[in-house]
């Protein structure tokens, strides 16, 4: 990005002036570096964000931003319903709460040591992953209705975990207002036996080491330590999700006009947050954010029973589950009054600071964990939601690193088997159906998450706690 | 990939997908070949056997919305019966669409599917007669 056309604020904030049709200001965390690397496109983004009805402050971008479609991926944008604010599926992307999920085992790296591969191949059996796989469980419509209701809840109350997990997910494991007469029968058809799957592309279950420790206080509230071994699945509402995307984005784009919203791309589709059409995505949407609270919490159920079978004194429990492509109905503070705002984030973690609204209480004194995903041969990240956090842009933060490369480009360049064994001389077991797939997802295709996670700590966004790098990955 | 009709698909590059695009002698078979690079996307169109045949009916407002509809509904079609699609038969009057898909059952063993797509967006689409006797379908 062409750093003429910013105002530098600060080393890590960039702000793009209104102009045109932008109601507010468009804001960027990065540093130079990391904003030199950004796509243009991002510029256009983040400034056709800007003129939505009913924006509240500005339009932001996290540190690891690049070009989605509409929104930019990275973006955080809030709506106020009272000013005509919108919503829009194209805010939210197509992987509706997409997210990441980390638990303590209880273990310790030499822990195990001796038993990697044995570890490795359990998981592998136990997690199915890759295109076309299918779990174990087979959802008739009255059942995919009330796992829709009941997200997480309704996994705990069918035998996949225990009441004390959903405490440590965001929304405690269910989101309210879940309307799922508004979810297509393709839709749930599409997800009735993917429950329990993780998927492909970029989604996996890792199992990490805990490298460094950036704040032991923190850590401490957080019950990890040096050395610790930890989980963290990556993988959102699967097939439901995706057909919701599809079919809003589609309807929004069709109906925007007749709501008298003059989109400057076809893309940024959306609907007045108090129509009709508003309302049936926010029913859709946020049956799909239990969807995924669902899905997490049967993989998790998965995996602790994988980890039992081979290591009987491992104890998975939920350090947190944060969800990367959402909106959410929340109140922060906007010139010193509370306000009800409408708050996308695509691509964006919530970071929660110290007394925020809905934190479970293991979180209401340090703030929520902000879980940061990186690639399979690269670190993973812990952070922290701080005080600053909501004044910087709305309580949130980067997701991961974000792709530096295509996938077709990834391709061309690296091959999965041989990928594989690199990995494996690095102590990395990968465990793929797919070596395209492997290849696709080559560490060398994405940012540095370093980088990203620095960026996103100096800018006040969240402050990072602990870095974990991969042990063994299990990819779709 | 020119299949000796003058028909082919291609793939193009995205920053953080794949584009994929269609060409062929009329607006029908740009969009069987922009089928083909869905599935490329996913697998091999050629390791696939034509065993299962489904159709389908789509109706749009205009000839690019109508490739997302195509397109999506190959998607949904592909996610909720577990199949991958290898050949197409498209046939376009007006806006309305008749599609014919032939495919088999996913086998992750044979076919070493590499990533699921989500969805189409409305990014980088286009149907255009580029000149005559040849049009292109792109969609990212």
């Amino acid at each position: 990005m062409d750093l003429r056309r910013l105002t530098r604020r600060s080393d890590t904030e960039w702000s793009i002036e209104p102009h045109g049709r932008m109601r507010v200001p468009g804001v960027i965390f990065a540093t130079e570096t990391l904003v030199r690397g950004m796509d243009d496109k991002v510029y256009d983004q983040v400034s056709n964000v800007a003129t939505l009805p009913g924006i509240v402050k500005a339009s932001f971008a996290m540190p690891d931003a690049h070009w989605g479609y509409g929104f930019p991926i990275g973006g955080v944008a809030a709506f106020n319903p009272d000013e005509g604010g919108i919503i829009s599926a194209g805010g939210v992307g197509f992987d509706v709460s997409c997210g990441v999920r980390t638990l303590t085992t209880g273990l310790r790296i030499n822990d195990i040591g001796p038993l990697e591969q044995k570890l490795a191949h359990e998981l592998s059996r136990a997690i199915p992953a890759g295109v076309g796989s299918t779990g174990h469980l087979r959802l008739d419509d009255a059942a995919i209705d009330n796992m829709l209701k009941a997200g997480a809840c309704w996994a705990v109350d069918n035998g996949f975990g225990t009441a004390g997990d959903v405490e440590r997910i965001e929304e405690h494991g269910r989101v309210a207002g879940a309307d799922t007469e508004q979810v297509s029968s393709m839709a749930k058809k599409r997800m009735r036996d993917e429950v329990g799957t993780i998927g492909s592309g970029n989604h996996y279950l890792e199992v990490q080491r805990v490298t460094e420790i950036e704040d032991t206080n923190i850590a401490t509230a957080f019950n990890i330590e040096k050395d610790d071994v930890l989980v963290s699945i990556h993988c959102g509402s699967r097939g439901l999700g995706h057909q919701i995307g599809t079919e809003f984005l589609r309807e929004m784009a069709s109906e925007a006009k007749a709501y008298g919203i003059e989109l400057p791309d076809r893309e940024l589709a959306c609907a007045p947050i108090r129509s009709s059409l508003g309302e049936r995505y926010i029913g859709a949407m946020r049956s799909a954010i239990n969807c995924a609270l669902a899905n997490r919490q049967v993989l998790t159920h998965l995996a602790r029973k994988a980890f039992t079978q081979v290591i009987p004194e491992a104890n998975l429990q939920i350090l947190y589950d944060v969800s990367h492509n959402t909106c959410k109905q929340e109140h922060h503070l906007v010139d010193g009054q509370e306000r009800q705002l409408f708050v996308h984030r695509k691509g964006a973690t919530r970071a929660f600071g110290p007394q925020m609204h809905d934190l479970p209480d293991a979180y209401r004194k340090t703030g929520q964990p902000v879980l940061i995903g990186g690639t399979m041969g690269t670190a993973s990240y812990i952070l922290v939601g701080t005080a600053m956090s909501e004044s910087r842009a709305f309580s949130s933060a980067c997701h991961g690193a974000g792709r530096s490369m295509s996938r077709h480009a990834a391709t061309r360049q690296w091959n999965g088997r041989e990928l594989v064994h690199q990995l494996a001389a690095r102590g990395i077991i990968v465990k793929s159906p797919s070596m395209r797939g492997i290849a696709e997802e080559a560490p060398g295709a994405y940012k540095d998450v370093t980088a990203v996670v620095d960026a996103t700590e100096q800018a006040g966004l969240a402050s990072k706690v602990a870095r974990l790098e991969p042990v063994m990955v299990v990819k779709g | 990939m020119d299949v000796g009709t003058g028909s082919r698909w291609e793939h193009f590059d995205h920053m953080a997908d794949i584009g994929i695009r269609g060409i062929g002698g009329s607006r029908e078979k740009a969009f069987e070949q922009v089928a083909l690079a869905l599935t490329a996307v996913i697998t091999d169109p050629t390791s696939l056997r034509s065993d299962i045949q489904f159709d389908f009916e789509c109706s749009a407002e205009d000839d690019e919305m109508l490739l997302v509809d195509w397109l999506n509904r190959l998607i949904s079609e592909m996610s909720s019966r577990r199949m991958l699609f290898g050949r197409f038969n498209v046939q376009i009057r007006d806006h309305h669409l008749h599609g014919s898909a032939w495919g088999e059952p996913a086998d992750p063993a044979r076919h070493h599917p590499a990533v699921e797509v989500k969805g189409a967006t409305l990014t980088e689409l286009r149907v255009a007669c580029d000149q005559p006797g040849q049009w292109s379908a792109q969609w990212w």
